[in-house]
């Protein structure tokens, strides 16, 4: 233990290396820093370093123990995969922000305490937005900066949560902390944005599509987990997120079905898998826990394998639309036949890598009792199939011609994706590998007849509808268009209502400005009358006058003695 | 799900007939399945499981349902390309 160093200290250096290098240097320093990183890992044992007092609290950067070991790994291994997809790349700024992303990740990972997550949990939103700006389109500018301040808010709300369950509790330790006071709250709604849970789940499908192709890759392994992982450790067992992680895996199939932006229809989908994972930790059993988090660490692969393969179509073709691609398995077959891996995966099919993980919080969930949450959760696995599994490869590399022939992607991205694939296979097909990493011993047998049978009965017949819907017609086109969400409330409501009240505000403004001037001119008006150069108060008498009403007055006054 | 041969010039799905054989294929496993529910018994953890080629209509019917109801969903959320651009 203390011959380690803590994991994001690794990747903050290499990403100052990488700034101040470049060429092949840069890129063997890249490719080593994982290397390097998850050999420094294996040196670790259980328990907690890298201590820092800090007025009355001490702040943790290094707590050792299954859970953090399991992600440590993870976070190596998909920051190895990305670097290698994206050591074509030229842009410095991109290598820097990804390292330093991937580090942040990991020192979330292995805080010990809420102030040090705190930290990296803004470190992740400051450093991962590079990767959507360097996209360079005035789209990707705009998706990245409503990323950021959603992001930003994240932290500022985990932040506040933070302060006020240390003055309630006294204590910064980011362990079980379960859903009671404000601050319990606030800390959970700051886990529930970057875990996109539903209505706060737009700055991911806003702003992922919009990253560079191999920006996504990196964007869609890290922070979601990051959420994931505190969430398991600080809420595990909480109802809530039962019905939470359930509607995160109904709603957003909808949305991909009818997504013609391939990388937002993957967008959606990992908001799919997040939630199978939300809902296993909502469960808490050992069971659900160690399907949740063994699915998290397949997601990642499979996950990140599919953007990497719409990466590689984006890079050659310059398009990412179904409306607008198709047949490309004709040019890029190396490419196709990772996309169906990685589909295959995530469709959960036996001997790939989701058959053995999300099966784990299904059958959890009907043994905990939920048997409603168990029928959602099997929609969506029929879902998933349908958007993620079929669409996906279906629209880019089959369905009509588009006429596009391009070259197979370059060398490194099929290393990265044909890497991908295998741990896809070998998870799939020997999880016990897997499964001695989980936090929990692992009595679960994911091969039984029963389980392959009935998993290729739902898949086989998933198939079977969508192939019936295409030959009958009925299936919706790809068709160039945007699909409204709730990030319309801020990028068209909020905005709308802005000028709306600008428009009233500016209006009453107005109207009481009138209103003023025209009180005071007629004031003015008024007094002009009586004291200007014509006015009655303002004439001068002549002193005749005067004598005259002095008269007056003394014979009033006469009169009135004479006769009282 | 087919594997894609990229050969010179003349491609796998160019021809009709091939993607007729993937659809039968697909036709024999889904039948295939299905039987198999009659012979294999299978354990279950919940009743309705246990009800003959549950999984089988389940899949079908999520599916179409899924598609039908997203289909309804584009006359609402649906806009043009440029919606946001504006």
């Amino acid at each position: 233990m203390t011959s380690s160093v803590a994991p994001f200290l690794i990747f903050y250096i290499s990403a100052v290396l990488a700034g101040v290098t470049g060429g092949r240097l840069r890129a063997a320093i890249m490719l080593a820093v994982p290397v390097v990183g998850a050999l420094n890992l294996w040196g670790m044992a259980d328990g907690t370093a890298g201590q820092l007092v800090l007025l009355d609290y001490t702040l943790t950067f290094m707590r050792v123990d299954k859970l953090s070991m399991l992600f440590g790994y993870l976070f190596h291994l998909a920051a190895f995969l990305g670097i290698v997809f994206s050591l074509h790349v030229k842009d410095r700024i991109q290598h820097v922000a990804g390292l330093a992303y991937a580090g942040s990740a990991l020192g979330a990972i292995y805080a010990g305490d809420l102030v040090t997550l705190f930290l990296f949990w803004e470190m992740l939103a400051l450093t991962s937005v590079f990767l959507i700006l360097a996209r360079g389109t005035e789209r990707a500018t705009q998706a990245a900066m409503r990323y950021f301040l959603i992001q930003v808010l994240s932290g500022v709300v985990l932040l506040a949560g933070v302060i006020i369950h240390a003055g309630t509790t006294g204590s910064i330790a980011f362990d079980f902390i379960g859903l009671g006071g404000v601050g319990s709250w606030l800390i959970f709604l700051a886990f529930g944005v970057k875990c996109a849970f539903p209505v706060l789940h737009t700055w991911l499908t806003d702003a992922y599509p919009e990253a560079t192709p191999t920006g996504t890759v990196l964007l869609s392994a890290f922070t979601t987990k990051v959420a994931v992982y505190a969430m398991a450790r600080s809420f595990p067992g909480t109802d809530l997120l039962v019905y939470i992680g359930a509607t995160m895996a109904m709603f957003p199939i909808f949305f991909a079905v009818i997504e013609n932006d391939l990388r937002r229809v993957l967008a959606y989908s990992l908001i799919n898998q997040v939630g199978f994972m939300v809902c296993g930790i909502g469960i808490g059993t050992a069971l659900a826990i160690n399907g949740a988090v063994s699915h998290a660490f397949n997601d990642v692969i499979f996950k990140g394998l599919l953007f990497m393969t719409m990466g590689a179509v984006l890079y050659r073709t310059g398009k990412m639309n179904g409306s607008d691609l198709g047949g490309l398995y004709k040019s890029m077959p190396w490419t196709t036949g990772f996309c169906i891996v990685g589909a295959a995966s995530i469709s959960a099919f036996p001997l790939f890598s989701g058959f053995v993980s999300k099966s784990m919080v299904m059958v959890a969930a009907l043994q905990e009792g939920h048997p409603v949450v168990w029928l959602c959760l099997l929609f969506a696995s029929a879902g998933v199939f349908h958007h993620a599994g079929i669409k996906i490869p279906y629209f880019a590399f089959f369905a009509h011609d588009s006429g596009i022939r391009c070259k197979e992607a370059p060398r490194n991205m099929l290393i990265a994706m044909g890497l991908s694939a295998v741990i896809c296979i070998f998870n799939g097909s020997y999880p016990w590998v897997l499964y001695s990493m989980l936090p929990f011993p692992v009595d679960y047998e994911p091969y039984t007849v029963a389980h392959v049978l009935t998993q290729s009965q739902l898949l086989f017949f998933s198939a079977l509808a969508f192939v019936w819907l295409q030959l009958r017609g009925l299936y919706p086109p790809e068709l160039p268009s945007v699909n409204i969400d709730t990030d319309w409330s801020y990028r068209k409501l909020l905005p709308a209502a802005a000028i709306a009240i600008r428009t009233l505000t500016g209006n009453l403004a107005a109207a009481t400005r009138d209103w003023t001037v025209d009180a005071f001119s007629f004031a003015h008006r008024k007094i002009y009358r009586l004291h200007g150069p014509e006015g009655v108060l303002a004439s001068s008498w002549p002193t005749g006058s005067m004598a005259f009403w002095t008269a007056v007055l003394l014979l009033g006054y006469l009169l009135v003695n004479y006769f009282s | 799900m087919s594997k894609p041969v990229d050969d010179k010039n003349k491609h796998m799905f160019d021809d009709p007939k091939n993607i007729k054989r993937v659809i039968h294929a697909l036709y024999a496993v889904c039948g295939v399945s299905l039987l198999l529910d009659l012979v294999v018994h299978r354990h279950v953890d919940h009743p309705w499981e246990r009800l003959f080629g549950f999984y089988c209509l389940y899949g079908f019917a999520a599916c179409v349902i899924l598609v039908l109801v997203a289909k309804e969903l584009r006359k609402v959320l649906m806009r043009p390309e440029d919606y946001y651009d504006k």
